[in-house]
């Protein structure tokens, strides 16, 4: 929502840009992959596809960006993916990286915590950005593309299985007309109608909570460092969480009572004297100006099974996660890189059908995730139990003079989900002690000259430790990357000169050897790609 | 204590408390102090603690 006397994307900031429906003169009446949705998970996958030299025709019924969904935490696995999509740069030079946060009590500071970061590390942990900068980026670089075609106030209405995928019915101002695709990407949102055309239903927990949040305008002096405010003279008993964004923006965020109404505390006056309230909470007494404000629940709801015959659930259409995590949007860019690339080496021949059987266990499998690390925090910052909140408050009150109480309040960090058993890995060799585990995203070295991520290949790369086995390894397929051994190798992936680690094309770890041979390498490579089967 | 035994500990408690209801929870605890003060043995370092979590209870 926005003050009265301003339009619903009439913001203090941004220019939201006005798309035109299709022209439709030469429009293509079939695809390989229909995207339904053009905010950040369609784009994602549109560009991953394009990333594997596959065209998509992308659906939204809107005219311009989102509005109505805010995330503005991105965090480093997602920036992989967008250099990976080669939609970084933009995103590099407008958002704001951090590491810290810092937690009060009544005023009292009483945690500074550090997100893991290094001198090893290419990205920050968080990068603050507004949604509506997210899409753009990503419109830029899914429009550019020539393998991308996004067709605006395009409505999806119906959906028909055929023998060869679907035939979707498209809506636009001329009219409706039927459109044939081999796959669907239902990337819809939370509300997905793709998902109640097919007749699934999300299953999960329905929490109670109900947040505000409140984005204003305003020259405030402090770093990029998130601030969550516990029992503050704004909020009696509350929690409010206070996080910086780019162009003076400035997330509030809290949570409503429960003799708080909705429909009271969207009032617009209601949410100034909220703000008015917090602002002074942390000693800012200068002008600032109301941007926009929403109000939000916090669930846990997943599909049991992302795919429904041709059609693949992703991002919010497949999972509502709440905001705790801050995961909502990192866990959909995630999905969307993962059956972009899968789904392309399908279609290419490059990899076998069964391969796309590994998109729901990993991808609920890091959502499930997700719901474990979100209740917990979830618990913490607004605890529903007697016990819970007890348990809460003496923490905090003790927090006040011994700082071990106050490591409670750390929120669990972002870190990418770990695909072991999922059948797109191989089994963990026993013979290793630590490093980085088959499933778990690549961990980040600093070379002498970059990162040890520029130096992967498009698809599949092998890091070797010997110059005789990366000499062995012949295989088009295969990008082999030769590293001498340092005492930051032998760290982070447990290495001898012997030992060989397979990286996926979304750099997660497909497999590794404490001792590996050429052979067991590319018999490693042909398994996770199912490439042993007959095609589609 | 490590942070990870904080935290199971801290779970823990939570739970049980949730699992007694909240009426029962204050003799819980008054009995779950007693038995730590038993398994810890130092009249005195029971006596700072009991000083230290009756600070900032104003609410």
């Amino acid at each position: 929502m926005r003050p009265a006397g301003r339009g619903d994307t009439d913001s203090l900031y941004f220019s939201y840009p006005h798309f035109d429906a299709p022209k439709r003169d030469t429009q293509e009446q079939s695809a390989a992959v229909a995207i339904v949705g053009a905010g950040p998970i369609g784009m994602t996958a549109a560009l991953a596809l394009a990333k594997e030299g596959v065209a998509s025709v992308v659906f939204d019924n809107k005219a311009t960006f989102n509005d109505g969904s805010r995330a503005i935490c991105v965090a480093r696995p997602s920036y992989y993916i967008m250099e990976q999509i080669g939609a970084l740069t933009p995103f590099i030079d407008k958002s704001l990286g951090w590491t810290t946060g810092r937690t009060f009590f009544r005023g009292q500071q009483i945690l500074e915590f550090e997100m893991p970061d290094s001198a090893d590390e290419k990205f920050r942990p968080m990068y603050n950005l507004q949604q509506q900068y997210i899409e753009q980026f990503l419109w830029q670089a899914a429009n550019a593309h020539p393998l991308i075609d996004i067709r605006w106030q395009s409505e999806v209405t119906d959906i028909e299985d055929t023998d060869t995928g679907a035939k979707l019915t498209v809506r636009d101002p001329k009219g409706a007309y039927p459109f044939n695709a081999t796959w669907v990407l239902a990337c819809d949102g939370a509300r997905s109608p793709l998902r109640k055309m097919r007749g699934l239903r999300l299953k999960g927990e329905n929490f109670e909570g109900r947040y505000v949040i409140a984005d204003v305008q305003m020259d405030h002096d402090y770093p990029t460092i998130r601030r969550a405010l516990f029992d503050p003279t704004s909020r009696p008993g509350g929690t409010v969480l206070i996080h910086k964004q780019p162009d003076d923006i400035w997330r509030i965020d809290y949570q409503l009572e429960d003799n708080e109404t909705t429909q009271d505390a969207l009032r617009e006056e209601t949410v100034r004297a909220t703000v008015t309230a917090v602002l002074k909470d942390i000693n800012y007494n200068d002008p600032w100006e109301l941007e926009w404000w929403s109000v939000y629940s916090a669930n846990t709801l997943a599909l049991d099974d992302y795919r429904d015959g041709c059609v693949f659930f992703v991002g919010d259409s497949a999972h509502i996660v709440p905001i705790f995590g801050v995961r909502g949007l990192n866990n959909g860019l995630a999905d969307a890189a993962n059956i972009g690339w899968k789904l392309g080496w399908v279609l290419n021949g490059k990899a076998g059908a069964r391969l796309l059987d590994s998109y729901t266990p990993e991808r609920r499998g890091a959502t499930l995730d997700v719901f474990a690390n979100a209740t917990k925090s979830a618990r913490f910052m607004t605890p529903n139990t007697h016990g819970w909140k007890l348990m809460r408050d003496a923490a905090l009150s003790l927090a006040l003079t011994h700082p071990f109480a106050g490591a409670l309040a750390n929120p669990r960090q972002m870190t990418a989900f770990t695909y072991c058993g999922s059948p797109a890995v191989l089994t963990d060799d026993p013979a290793f002690k630590g490093g980085a585990v088959v499933g778990a995203l690549m961990p980040e070295v600093k070379l002498a000259d970059g990162f040890l991520s520029d130096m992967l290949g498009q698809g599949f790369s092998v890091l070797c430790f010997d110059a005789a086995l990366a000499h062995e390894i012949q295989h088009d397929a295969l990008k082999v990357v030769y590293l001498p051994l340092s005492q930051t190798l032998i760290d982070k992936f447990a290495a001898d000169a012997g030992t060989a680690y397979l990286i996926r094309p979304d750099m997660h770890i497909a497999g590794r050897w404490r001792t590996a041979s050429a052979g067991d390498i590319i018999q490693g490579y042909d398994s996770v790609i199912f490439q042993k089967e007959t095609q589609l | 204590m490590k942070h990870a035994d904080l935290e199971t500990t801290y779970t823990a408690l939570a739970l049980k408390i949730d699992e007694i209801g909240a009426e029962q929870s204050e003799l819980f605890l008054a009995k779950l102090v007693l038995l730590l003060a038993q398994k810890n043995g130092s009249v005195n370092e029971v006596q700072v603690c009991i000083e230290a979590a009756a600070a900032s209870l104003d609410s």
